[in-house]
């Protein structure tokens, strides 16, 4: 099947960086007909659309519109997620910098639908180009007079994967440290400066456009009835050509990768795909036919994530994979939560002794127990995120783990493509004098 | 010339009054001024908020892209997260220490450029990813190393 651009729909004929150049092809029609309708009719037409959250969750875009408490005398606030962190995924970006005013329109459109004038996007701070064409076409929108009585505050993060967390990220866009906190209450009853806040994905905002244009009954007829619509499916590693490819939901995994990434770079094997972005179970070679849905790789005990597949050869190290992505986690700990805190250290520390050779039988089932003891055991997803990955790994590629112990090292004798790479918490130049390192 | 001050001013001026929403630009903002978070810059930023140093420091530390220690005037960041590193983000990292004569986390001697490895710059389609004063190159390969630093204003 061929790509269906529906997000990205003009983008390739015409510069929508430009306002003139997005209404030339139908841009803001969708928000003056989302005007025309109560904000209840409007909630019913997105519920129907079944649109599902594209930062990770899944949740119903509908539904989360729903809960919020319109009757409150606060402000209401909608919130847009644009801290694009997790590894693999650059789709949000691809949005941002080539159809800003479609997320604009949609930012718009769910304003109203929730009675908001208050609309705060919070794009990291790593996105400078990004944001300086995001922030250009708000205040063309602004001055054009289309934004109406809603204002659009576009807020830079400063570095911090947590921020793309729910509840961290209004800490942080209330100028504090990024910490996750304790839930209930929910945003959309207690968020940003404990209003009612809904908060969304940069991609589910920019769809809500295409569903007041084409109508929920005909949104609903793409993709597959349980995930309606199309994603932007970002494709990296080992693949002839990697890149961004807005697709229908439920699309084999296997076209994906095969027909529009071009296979496996190189003549190599397939070893490894992470369908939804680094923090999520890894899946098998005899297992990518699964179509891309969040039902079908949730059947598959993964995640749809981020639609952000990483494509692993086998030239890799199963443990050196796990090296890196939970050294990852561990610096990205907020360090609110002892279990994510310590555990993710843990487990790097078990990792590299496997790795090096030093690791025993025993060590394979602590690192699965130090996961077992983060897992439910923390306020957000983030500890979660570090051990879905490295007990897939586990699972699935055990006799290497095992051939690393019994070997006393690791079996690629320093061929894999990951040897020697360095992750930031390894630079010690900035540690202060007489401080050790965490890790 | 607008003070610092003012700038601040205009910047607590988008957000609800009595919020602290402005802290992240602000202290941004002095950064630029100052190079990097120095102490009298992060009590500039806590006067203008009218906040203590400890709350903007404690703010500044959570984050990576503010420095609460001297940086180079030019920033290199080269990603080293699973996309990149599975595209050779180490030979990447190794060209720069090489043409530099510094390892990652260390500024040259004359103060000039700071080489960083960093986590997901979430470019992984475009690897290998760095970015130069926070604009991005894509693609970047050991070979093209030079290159980019011939193209750095005051580059060695």
């Amino acid at each position: 099947m061929a790509e269906l651009k529906v997000l990205l729909a003009g983008a390739d004929e015409h510069d929508l960086t430009q306002l003139d150049e997005y209404r030339a092809i139908g841009g803001y029609q969708s928000v003056a007909k989302a005007r025309a309708m109560t904000p209840d009719d409007l909630i019913a037409e997105l519920s129907q659309a079944n649109l599902r959250g594209r930062g990770g969750a899944g949740f119903p875009m509908g539904r989360k519109a729903s809960l919020i408490d319109r009757k409150s005398p606060k402000p209401k606030y909608l919130v847009v997620n644009a801290d694009e962190s997790e590894p693999g995924a650059f789709k949000d970006r691809e949005v941002l910098a080539r159809v800003p005013h479609r997320l604009i329109e949609g930012c718009l459109i769910a304003a109203h639908a929730i009675e908001s004038t208050d609309v705060f996007i919070y794009i990291r701070g790593e996105y400078l180009t990004e944001y300086e064409i995001l922030a250009a076409a708000v205040e063309q929108a602004r001055e054009a007079g289309i934004s109406g009585d809603v204002t659009i505050t576009v807020h830079r993060g400063a570095g911090a994967y947590i921020c793309g967390e729910e509840t961290a990220l209004l800490e942080s866009l209330e100028g504090k440290r990024g910490q996750p906190r304790p839930r209930p209450p929910f945003p959309p009853i207690q968020g940003l400066y404990a209003a009612p806040t809904q908060i969304n994905n940069v991609c589910t905002i920019a769809t809500v456009p295409v569903i007041l244009e084409e109508g929920a009954e005909a949104f609903t007829k793409t993709g597959v009835p349980s995930s309606p619509g199309t994603a932007i499916f970002s494709v990296s590693g080992n693949v002839v050509r990697p890149g961004n490819y807005e697709l229908e939901l439920g699309t084999p995994m296997r076209e994906l990768l095969y027909e529009h990434a071009g296979g496996i770079a190189d003549g190599r094997e397939l070893k490894a795909v992470i369908p939804g972005g680094s923090s999520v179970p890894a899946l098998t070679p005899d297992q990518i036919d699964v179509p891309l849905d969040y039902d079908s790789l949730g059947a598959l005990g993964t995640f749809f994530g981020a639609a952000s597949l990483i494509v692993v050869d086998d030239r890799c190290c199963m443990v050196q994979l796990a090296i890196r992505s939970t050294k990852f986690y561990a610096h990205e700990s907020c360090g609110k939560c002892t279990p994510c805190r310590v555990g993710t250290r843990w487990m790097v520390q078990i990792l590299e002794s496997i790795e090096n050779g030093t690791g025993t039988h025993a060590d394979l089932d602590l690192l699965d127990s130090v996961g077992d003891n983060i897992l439910g055991k923390v306020l957000c997803a983030l500890g979660e995120f570090a051990v879905y990955p490295v007990a897939s790994y586990l699972r699935h590629w055990r006799d290497e783990f095992v051939a690393h112990v019994e070997q006393g090292g690791c079996p690629f004798h320093g061929s894999s493509s990951l040897e020697g790479i360095l992750a930031p918490s390894d630079m010690h130049a900035h540690t202060p004098a007489g401080e050790e390192a965490l890790v | 010339m607008t003070s610092f001050y003012d700038e601040v001013q205009e910047l607590r001026a988008r957000y609800p009054e009595g919020s602290r929403s402005a802290a992240l630009p602000a202290l941004r903002l002095a950064q630029e001024k100052h190079g990097w978070l120095s102490r009298e810059a992060i009590e500039e930023t806590a006067d203008a908020l009218e906040v203590t140093p400890a709350f903007c420091y404690s703010v500044a530390s959570f984050y990576d892209m503010l420095h609460l220690e001297p940086v180079g005037r030019h920033r290199i960041d080269v990603c080293t997260n699973l996309s990149c590193a599975l595209s050779g983000a180490r030979q990447v990292l190794e060209a720069f220490e090489s043409e530099l004569g510094i390892r990652a986390g260390e500024t040259t001697p004359d103060g000039e450029i700071t080489l960083r490895a960093v986590e997901c710059l979430n470019g992984c389609g475009y690897a290998n990813v760095v970015a130069v004063d926070d604009r991005y190159h894509e693609h970047v390969r050991a070979e093209t190393v030079p290159e980019i630093l011939r193209g750095i204003d005051g580059g060695t």
